[in-house]
């Protein structure tokens, strides 16, 4: 039985070993103008191209059985922390493929696109009044790409005030996502750690310890990766401000302020929004992204060019922006994500956006109060739109946080996200988000319940999870150590 | 909201299971004078079907190339893209997923990814490709940075004949990690001085082909990086490489490029697809995701993504790159559209291309056009008219063709030049009409 199962799903071969020569899976378009001699036109041309050769049902077929073995929002409960697995709404799908949005181009004529420039305009504006920031541009075009735009322009801030050789040092939080430090080092940066204290918050004792005039800027996620408010926000950004540095809100947990609260009126200088996250353009298996960020106006000067502005009613670009740090992508950003996020923004308008926050909030503060028994919660404190809770009693039994998550999988759940933030041991965070039922809820809490008792009667079915998959887990040593990373033709790999 | 299922007893009944009385008791550490005490100032919701209407409306306002002769390219192009891209695409599974950090729930968009890099690696003959970058000016500035990194040198030599919008993004990642760029200058519109290619110089930068369109002597610039030890890094039109000789030919140490020839829409610049390829000594120092194969306690071969030291989650300041993301969804779309053209189809759509191209420049010089640069090109040329190239382009407009991108703004020595982009949903019909509308404009 076990063995027809595994058939039933359809394991696939790569789509290589699927190719027969001669076949195509795709009706080209046909050249009708007078063939030219290659090596004339080209010099040289190519000899071999190993890609596969199949026909266009087989394509299909490949694609949708690896759809199959795929975890998808739409599939079930995503609820993996700091993430924002909300629903992607399929109207922004709809609108996104129209065809004056799908095929324009980023560089005919300016005046031909007024619809696309009111799109992006439109975005900014809401955004705007959504964060409490003057400006917002979206050419970044991913969160870490945000990020690193956010502390550009703080660095062109601080060398045009001439203190741009001083100011070498960025602090970050314990708490803080991979990517802060790793922004702030692609931007010449050094990095100074700034501890959280016993309830969560920032330490506000050793954040003035480390504030002198070599700080360049503080980046501060808020809610902060516990899911916890930062209560002394305002005092923070003031501290910062009193050496000259600047603050930067990391916008990851914007989905626990949208029409509650401003980043914009705390303190900060700049943020960076995840349209993916907040805004619900889709994750697409990671990426693409979408990196909206806000800014004040003493920031302005430095926008990424051009800089999109309005002039009596009409949106348009502006390109003489003699102090601007450049350009941090091709074109415009990810105009297409800018187009479902305005479809977003508009389906919830000004009546029902705070409905965002509200009910992001209530679902895992529920999470977190169904679960209260079986995994604590690492600071029990009112959460915000996700809860971090603790698998360390676990341990004596041998069970870790990755174990129960891999189990949740055999349960039918997309685990949430583990060993993050790394200060608290055996993390387990869950980010419902607005868009689940109480029953969806429900029904996940009870089998983390149930896998709390697994972990103390029988930890073994844990350490063997999962079981219903495809593949069990899968040997990471052997993936670094015999290296393959590409399929080459009569199988040889590319091993290092 | 349907997007929002809470009924008023499911709201009760969990404030009960917190133990508070009402929603706003659980935003309490948000300081009261942070609070927002109205609506924000935003548009009132639309309904679906209104939304649908007014997003239709503002998509209306733009000049649609679907129902426009396009002849614009510069890095970003017209082309036909089969019907089965979007359908793989809008599968939720692969849609809504995120991440694959759970490999046991993601074997299927894994085992896509591990195609795409193969795919990829193939296309620019190089040993291996990551899971992809943001597009193809970052990729190319994440290799100039890491380039940096490898050989501890600070300079970097870029071609002037790089697409202008990647030059700056170059421009701005190097002013921010104080990397000093240097321009490789042109003659006849390709790369021919190697003369700021110093021993300081950590990496040589062309683009194949170049932005006026012209083949790059990929040789030479291998010789010039060679002599002073500096890495070759190639950013390369993926359609290009199914017809030229890859780069890997030619001993690129790395090849990077805009994806988004391969079955992406153009939508006004974005989403696009960053590739990456290089040798295999690298592959420990790249940024972006990588995917490998592996196999489970049972032996069954799956996929995960692999050699994760090098990111910024685990190795934050230390990491090779800030980036996190992929441009997954677009490296699917890649991806459906290799396998369903394979080999054959995209040599044909190379070769078409080529056709098109050359007819073009026959009928297009006959009209009075004149090819700027003596140089072979694979499908885009520079055209030379007799007088303001945008002033044309406006004309021909109206005329419903899109004429290709004046050049003036980017080098005023080509004030009155067009660069012109032919692919293979061109036809001879619309070629000799594009003539022949050109060549009343010019007598004019």
């Amino acid at each position: 039985m076990a063995d027809l199962r595994m058939k039933s799903v359809r394991v696939q071969n790569l789509i290589f070993e699927k190719s027969i020569p001669g076949r195509i899976g795709s009706n080209v378009p046909k050249a009708d103008t007078p063939e030219v001699d290659l090596k004339e036109a080209l010099g040289a041309t190519r000899k071999e191209l190993h890609l596969p050769e199949v026909g266009e049902l087989e394509v299909m077929r490949h694609f949708v059985n690896l759809s199959h073995l795929t975890y998808g929002i739409e599939t079930g409960f995503y609820p993996l922390g700091s993430c924002t697995m909300k629903y992607n709404p399929r109207i922004n799908e709809v609108t996104a493929s129209l065809s004056g949005f799908k095929n324009i181009h980023p560089m005919q004529p300016e005046s031909t696109v007024p619809g696309a420039l009111e799109v992006l305009m439109s975005v900014y504006e809401i955004l705007s009044e959504i964060t409490g920031f003057d400006e917002i541009t979206m050419q970044p075009v991913a969160g870490a790409h945000g990020e690193m735009t956010c502390l550009m322009l703080i660095k062109a801030y601080h060398e045009s005030r001439g203190e741009g050789d001083k100011r070498k040092i960025v602090l970050i939080p314990d708490s803080a996502h991979g990517t802060n430090p790793a922004s702030a080092a692609r931007c010449g940066y050094d990095v100074k750690t700034i501890p959280t204290d016993k309830e969560g918050n920032t330490d506000l004792a050793a954040l003035e310890a480390a504030l002198d005039d070599t700080v360049a800027a503080f980046m501060v996620t808020n809610p902060s990766t516990l899911g916890l408010f930062e209560p002394n926000i305002t005092k923070v950004c003031e501290l910062v401000h009193s050496v000259g540095g600047q603050v930067f809100c990391d916008g990851a947990n914007m989905n626990a302020m949208v029409g509650t609260t401003r980043p914009g009126d705390h303190g900060f200088d700049c943020m960076h929004l995840n349209l993916h996250k907040t805004f619900s353009t889709p994750h697409g298996g990671g990426g693409p992204g979408c990196g909206a960020i806000g800014l004040q106006s003493h920031l302005e000067s430095y926008l990424p060019a051009p800089a999109l502005k309005r002039k009596d009613g009409k949106a348009y670009f502006d390109h003489n922006r003699p102090h601007t740090i450049g350009r941090v992508s091709s074109f415009y950003g990810q105009f297409l994500m800018a187009v479902r996020a305005l479809t977003y923004l508009l389906a919830y308008g000004k009546e029902y956006m705070a409905d965002i926050s509200r009910y992001s909030v209530l679902n895992a503060n529920y999470v977190q109060a169904l679960l209260k028994d079986v995994l604590p919660a690492a600071h029990p404190r009112p959460c915000m739109h996700e809860c971090v809770l603790t698998a360390k009693k676990y341990k004596e039994h041998g069970v870790r946080a990755l174990d129960i998550s891999k189990r949740l999988i055999d349960y039918g759940f997309h685990p949430p996200t583990n060993y993050f933030p790394l200060i608290v041991p055996e993390c387990l965070m869950i980010e419902p988000t607005e868009t689940e039922a109480k029953q969806t809820l429900d029904a996940f809490c009870h089998a983390l319940i149930k896998i709390c008792e697994e972990a103390v009667s029988n930890p073994d079915i844990l350490h063997d999870a999962p079981t219903t998959q495809i593949v069990g887990r899968l040997d990471e040593a052997k993936a670094v150590k015999m290296l393959d990373v590409a399929w080459k033709p009569k199988q040889e790999t590319a091993n290092v | 909201m349907p997007y929002i299922p809470h009924t008023e007893q499911d709201v009760r009944e969990m404030l009960a299971t917190i133990g508070v009385d009402s929603i706003d008791d659980l935003f309490v550490e948000i300081p009261e004078d942070l609070r927002l005490k109205g609506q924000l100032d935003i548009p009132k919701q639309m309904d679906e079907h209104t939304l649908l209407g007014y997003m239709q409306g503002l998509s209306e306002q733009n000049l649609d190339l679907s129902r426009t002769v396009c002849y614009l390219g510069a890095g970003i192009y017209d082309r036909f893209i089969p019907s089965t891209v979007g359908a793989v695409l809008s599968r939720g599974e692969f849609l809504t997923a995120y991440t694959p950090y759970q490999p046991e729930a993601s074997q299927g968009y894994l085992q896509t990814i591990y195609e795409f890099q193969s795919m990829v690696a193939e296309l620019y003959g190089m040993d291996i490709a990551n899971a992809s970058m943001y597009d193809g000016a970052t990729s190319m500035a994440e290799a100039a940075i890491m380039a940096t990194g490898i050989k501890k040198r600070n300079r970097v030599a870029a071609s002037r004949a790089i697409h202008p919008n990647s030059r700056k993004v170059l421009g701005t990642y190097c002013w921010s990690m104080d990397v000093q760029v240097d321009d490789l200058h042109t003659e006849d519109g390709a790369t021919t001085d190697w003369s700021n290619v110093t021993e300081d110089t950590a990496c040589v930068i062309v683009q194949y082909p170049n932005f006026y369109g012209v083949i790059e002597d990929l040789a030479a610039a291998r010789k010039a990086a060679d002599k002073v030890g500096a890495m070759l890094i190639v950013v390369a039109d993926p359609t290009a490489c199914g017809i030229l000789p890859p780069p890997g030919e030619f001993g690129a140490d790395v090849v990077v490029g805009e994806g988004q020839p391969l079955g992406i829409p153009m939508g006004f610049g974005g989403p696009l697809l960053g590739l990456f390829a290089c040798k295999t000594e690298y592959v420990r120092l790249i940024p972006g995701r990588i995917v490998g194969r592996t196999t489970d306690a049972e032996g069954r071969t799956g996929f995960t993504m692999t050699l994760r030291t090098r990111e910024q989650d685990i190795r934050r300041e230390k990491a090779t790159s800030n980036i996190c993301t992929n441009e997954a969804l677009m490296a699917l779309a890649s991806t459906v559209y290799m396998s369903a053209l394979g080999k054959n189809g995209l040599r044909k759509v190379a070769e078409t291309s080529v056709r098109n191209t050359q007819y073009a420049i026959q009928k297009l010089t006959e009209a009075g056009g004149r090819l700027r640069f003596g140089g072979k090109v694979f499908g885009e040329f520079v055209l030379e008219l007799p007088k303001s190239a945008s002033a044309v382009r406006d004309a021909l407009l109206e005329q419903g063709i899109l004429a290709g991108l004046p050049l003036g703004d980017y080098d005023p020595t080509l004030e009155n030049c067009l660069l012109i982009a032919v692919t293979e949903v061109r036809t001879k019909a619309q070629i000799d009409d594009f003539a022949m509308k050109l060549k009343k404009e010019l007598g004019n």
